[in-house]
């Protein structure tokens, strides 16, 4: 790929975003293969050296917020004509619920990882306190010697469990912390570029 | 290393490259991949967000009949790399005791 396909390329994908957003974007890498090439590399090894165009898409897509790529989505780019305004007003029933489906799909999203990781936690902290239960019994109301050694055990074997879930727990967060991150980024391509992008 | 804290290593990183004089991609790509494995497509969202953040300044000059960009930081931005050293001392000193307990088993 030569430095025009390059550039065309990169527009394209890049449709959705603003004209600034797009310009800043292309500049850059326009500029960053002017520059290796200046230092001694063909135009078709400093393009490729830049990496995959998905790839590029991804991390300038990282850095602009969903609202501001949705914001763009919306906005027409001329005004509208009186009949326009006339549908728009007509169709208010049927766009402003799809509108807010959207919104409330993200949010969802959002919500819906957090109640899951909240609630691992919250069950970790049940497993933890019926552990601490478990050596109160043992000491209050043990029942004999053999029922506070059976409490005790059951206590500080829970106890163990809440921590080892506690670790697994992290681990669980982060991934999911990180599929929700990948669930947003691939929201954010459907508005940019059509989806679907050659690379 | 944890995803986060390299994020907020790359950006002191990138300050850093342009503490002394303005520089330009390629060159702050250059001049950190000795020291720290870093892609232009890496850079570019960084230099956004610091732009955002107005720790640096961004200046267009003409180079060999083409525009290049060039970066410039700002006293906010050398506030940020004198916030960094400090910590770094704390962390400095964590690492040593951290070692040293090692050396002693």
């Amino acid at each position: 790929m030569n430095k025009a396909e390059f550039t065309q390329q990169l527009t394209n994908s890049l449709a959705g975003l603003s004209q600034y957003d797009i310009n800043r974007s292309v500049d850059y890498y326009t500029e960053m293969i002017d520059d290796r090439v200046e230092d001694g590399m063909t135009e078709e090894d400093a393009v490729a050296a830049l990496g995959s165009i998905d790839e590029i898409r991804s991390k300038i897509l990282e850095e602009v917020p969903i609202t501001k790529i949705v914001k763009e989505k919306m906005t027409p780019k001329r005004s509208f004509g009186a009949g326009e305004i006339v549908l728009l007003v007509l169709g208010a029933p049927l766009w402003i619920p799809l509108l807010l489906a959207g919104i409330v799909v993200i949010l969802a999203i959002y919500i819906s990882f957090w109640s899951i990781i909240f609630s691992l936690y919250v069950a970790d902290l049940s497993v933890f306190i019926s552990g601490l239960a478990g050596l109160i019994i043992a000491a209050i109301k043990p029942g004999g010697p053999f029922g506070a050694l059976f409490y005790a055990g059951c206590g500080i074997a829970l106890i163990g469990v809440a921590i080892l879930l506690f670790f697994g727990f992290n681990q669980v967060t982060k991934g999911l912390l990180y599929i929700s991150k990948m669930i947003i980024l691939g929201i954010k391509k459907l508005f940019v570029g059509g989806g679907k992008n050659e690379t | 290393m944890e995803n986060q804290m390299k994020r907020g290593l790359l950006d002191v990183c990138v300050l850093a490259a342009i503490k002394s004089e303005d520089s330009y991609g390629y060159q702050i790509v250059k001049d950190m991949s000795p020291f720290v494995e870093i892609s232009e497509s890496t850079l570019y969202p960084i230099l956004r967000r610091l732009e955002n953040q107005q720790l640096l300044t961004v200046r267009t000059a003409e180079h060999n009949g083409r525009l290049r960009k060039y970066y410039h930081i700002t006293a906010s931005g050398l506030e940020r790399l004198k916030a960094f050293e400090e910590e770094w001392k704390e962390l400095k000193q964590i690492y040593e005791f951290v070692t040293r307990e090692e050396k002693h088993e």
